[in-house]
């Protein structure tokens, strides 16, 4: 292979970083599902990735069932932000305060 | 040394996870959004796992991406391109995207996994299927019940309780 698992590392350490920066400055519920999302890829490229230069089957399996979760995540997410926006007519994360004591 | 197609991945795979978060509009973001899912996808062919790609591809870009897409035209029009933010909490988390980045990759490029490479043949999907029937088989029914019961409890969070059956249908 040409490509060095280093690069495949610092890619997803990339994404890593982009995903914790919108963690922490975005207000927004729904952009701060799409940091998550991304930050989940940048998990599963790297067990794909340690995988394949093993090589071991376990990395892509580890992978798909990774993949399987974060899709069952995503929609309680958002069935979340449908319930949310209903209740305070917003998806700013500063105006769900109803269990704030 | 990385050849031009993991550059350009690496380009299309960052930019889009940056257009992301930053674009004005939630609707251009959320296909920005895919464009990242679709550079992972990319990178899985890459690193010979055509099978887990085309189920990224399957599962990411086809189903939740679209499932965002729709859940963002359902959030009311001015609101889709406001954007709070705090200029100093802004910097703060591009500092803390900075240190997260550097010193991670400070610690990937002193360790070991620099010299990893590898000649080996790529696993064979077929023994993934083999794995997931035989060793793996009670993680798989457990996925399969994870699966159906967090889909169900998003049916029912996102039902509305407050509409009877009858207005619904006029």
């Amino acid at each position: 292979m040409t490509n060095e698992l280093v690069d495949f590392t610092l890619v997803s350490v990339a994404l890593l970083g982009i995903g914790i920066y919108g963690l922490a400055v975005k207000r927004n519920f729904i952009r701060m599902l799409f940091a998550v999302e991304i930050i989940i890829n940048a998990a599963n490229l790297n067990l794909v990735a340690f995988g394949r230069f093993l090589p071991h089957s376990g990395g892509q399996t580890l992978a798909l069932f990774s993949i399987a979760i974060a899709a069952a995540e995503v929609a309680v997410g958002l069935s979340l932000i449908i319930v949310a926006y209903r209740m305070y007519q917003n998806v700013d994360i500063a105006d769900f305060r109803s269990l704030k004591g | 040394m990385a050849d031009a197609v993991f550059l350009a991945l690496s380009v299309i795979t960052i930019g889009s996870a940056i257009a992301a978060l930053e674009l004005r509009s939630l609707i251009y973001g959320s296909i920005a959004l895919m464009g990242t899912l679709g550079g992972i996808a990319g990178f899985f062919f890459l690193l010979d796992s055509p099978f887990v790609a085309l189920f990224q591809l399957a599962v990411y870009v086809g189903s939740i991406a679209v499932l965002i897409l729709f859940t963002v035209m359902l959030v009311k029009r001015e609101l889709i391109f406001k954007k709070v933010e705090d200029s100093r909490r802004k910097y703060a988390g591009l500092a803390l995207m900075l240190v997260t980045m550097v010193a991670l990759g400070a610690v990937f490029l002193d360790s070991g996994i620099k010299t990893i490479t590898t000649d080996e043949p790529a696993v064979n999907f077929r023994d993934i299927g083999i794995d997931f029937v035989t060793y793996y088989w009670p993680a798989l029914i457990l996925m399969a019940l994870i699966l159906a019961g967090s889909v169900t409890g998003a049916l029912v969070l996102a039902k509305r309780e407050d509409v009877e059956n009858d207005q619904r249908t006029s």
